[in-house]
């Protein structure tokens, strides 16, 4: 547990709304994060959590609200989001990976195009980072070539090598195999581990549990309730919060 | 031996005049083609826009050109704005002319078609790792739709090449219109030469459309290894 200092936090999210048409998805999130922080945001299908991240990044338009990123606004930014974006990391679902580029081309097409960063360097650094998640000998491969919880490691590598000031994940492991999972949970346990700034969704309640510092319990569009892990998942203190995580729960059908 | 028609393309200047019905043929299809691809580029592009009345616009051109036989369209724009408008076209104009909006609106609906199959979260991508619209086309998005158009491109040129036999119909004298007059000419002293002057003519479009596809099948094996 990190201790939770008084300074500026990092990202501010400030009564976010977000709707399409009369669709309302967000209603009123606000939410500080700060560096060095593990916020884990879970709650229902489509209670708006992904989309939460969306705006973060600028991929989803507001309508109502701000965001902000070392105290400068984000939020409904047109002219210079590629350069913010440079700054928050994303890793997606569906890993993304572009197929007609090899691993390392993957990981070197942000930090040499649009950050101009020294090519050699680049590669170099691209290398290291594929070593810690054990990809080093895929770096000449294309991404058909992988599985699934290997392309969703290069993904991550990917968003990494540029520096990011903070990582968004969103449901990174939702479309593997169960036993492709355990890789790219521990890649991302490595990186709390070292005191990444990350905000994270998913469906892993015990991954939840071992990575948060805090966790966010959205439903309906709004943050219902944010607890400390150890909390959260032994005593909720909301109702909403109890009934959801009794879902993951079995009781046994014959009873003994 | 007097009956073999193969003699007949060595008669005078037949083969030469062979060689040059073909020039035509390769010329106009070229030029065709070239104009084609860059508008069709130009096209597919704007038909990738969600303006309503660009989407109808376009569609409505492709659908006409798509519909109407190409010998028909041919009729229409040698013989039609003859009489109507007064305006004298060549043969070879009014080809090139139909065989380029035939060729921009193929093309278009390929390229518009290479460009909606890249999913959406490849331009997402590029976006979260902070490349520009500008690079994300240049680096993400085209190299992959032009991965997805050359084999298609590739058979659009073919079949474009094919089909400029149809301009025999309004007096271009091309490979096969000499195939013709040379077999008018001789067909009752050498009565094979049909089969050979035809099975020529044969090899000769062979000779110019087998390259072309050999090419795409390299591209596609080199982008596939």
């Amino acid at each position: 547990m990190k201790i939770m200092n008084e300074t500026k936090a990092l990202l501010e999210i400030k009564s976010l709304k977000k709707s399409y048409d009369k669709n309302i998805v967000l209603k009123d999130i606000s939410l500080d994060i700060h560096k060095g922080e593990v916020v884990v945001v879970i709650g229902p299908s489509g209670c708006g959590k992904s989309t939460m991240l969306r705006c973060i990044n600028g991929l989803e338009q507001i309508q109502g609200g701000e965001i902000l990123l070392q105290g400068e606004v984000i939020s409904n930014q047109s002219k210079n989001m590629h350069l913010v974006r440079q700054k928050i990391g994303m890793v997606f679902q569906s890993y993304d990976l572009f197929p007609h580029m090899t691993i390392l081309e993957n990981i070197t097409l942000g930090p040499i195009k649009a950050q101009g960063r020294d090519k050699n360097e680049v590669i170099k650094e691209a290398e290291e980072l594929l070593k810690r998640v054990n990809l080093l000998d895929k770096k000449d491969a294309y991404p058909r070539q992988l599985s699934g919880g290997q392309k969703q490691r290069v993904a991550i590598v990917r968003s990494l090598c540029m520096h990011p000031e903070v990582m968004l994940f969103d449901e990174v492991t939702a479309a593997l195999d169960p036993e492709m999972v355990r890789e790219v949970l521990d890649v991302m346990l490595e990186l709390a581990r070292e005191g990444s700034t990350m905000v994270i969704v998913t469906h892993e309640m015990q991954f939840a549990r071992a990575v948060a510092d805090r966790i966010v319990f959205i439903d309906k569009g709004e943050i219902v309730e944010e607890n400390k892990p150890s909390e959260f998942f032994t005593k909720p203190k909301t109702e909403r919060a109890k009934q959801f995580l009794n879902m993951f729960e079995f009781n046994a059908v014959k009873g003994i | 031996m007097q009956d073999l028609g193969i003699n007949v393309l060595f008669q005078g200047r037949n083969f030469i005049r062979l060689l040059e019905g073909l020039w035509v043929t390769v010329r106009i299809s070229l030029i065709a083609v070239i104009i084609s691809i860059l508008l069709g580029i130009v096209l597919g592009m704007i038909m990738t826009s969600k303006n309503p009345f660009v989407k109808v616009t376009t569609k409505i051109y492709l659908e006409f050109i798509r519909i109407m036989p190409q010998l028909v369209l041919l009729f229409l724009v040698y013989f039609g704005m003859t009489k109507v408008f007064r305006i004298d076209l060549s043969g070879e104009l009014s080809a090139i002319i139909v065989f380029t909006l035939w060729g921009t609106a193929e093309m278009s609906d390929l390229v518009r078609g290479a460009l909606v199959s890249i999913p959406k979260h490849q331009y997402e991508s590029g976006k979260a790792i902070g490349l520009t619209i500008t690079q994300i086309y240049l680096y993400i998005i085209i190299p992959q739709a032009v991965r997805r158009l050359v084999p298609l491109a590739i058979n659009l040129v073919t079949r474009m090449i094919k089909t400029t036999s149809l301009i025999v119909l309004i007096g271009v004298v091309e490979v096969l219109k000499v195939g013709q007059q040379i077999i008018e000419a001789s067909r009752l002293s050498v009565p094979s030469v049909p089969l050979w002057i035809y099975g020529v003519i044969f090899f000769l479009y062979f000779i110019v459309c087998y390259p072309i596809t050999l090419l795409a099948t390299k591209l596609e094996k080199r982008w596939n290894s």
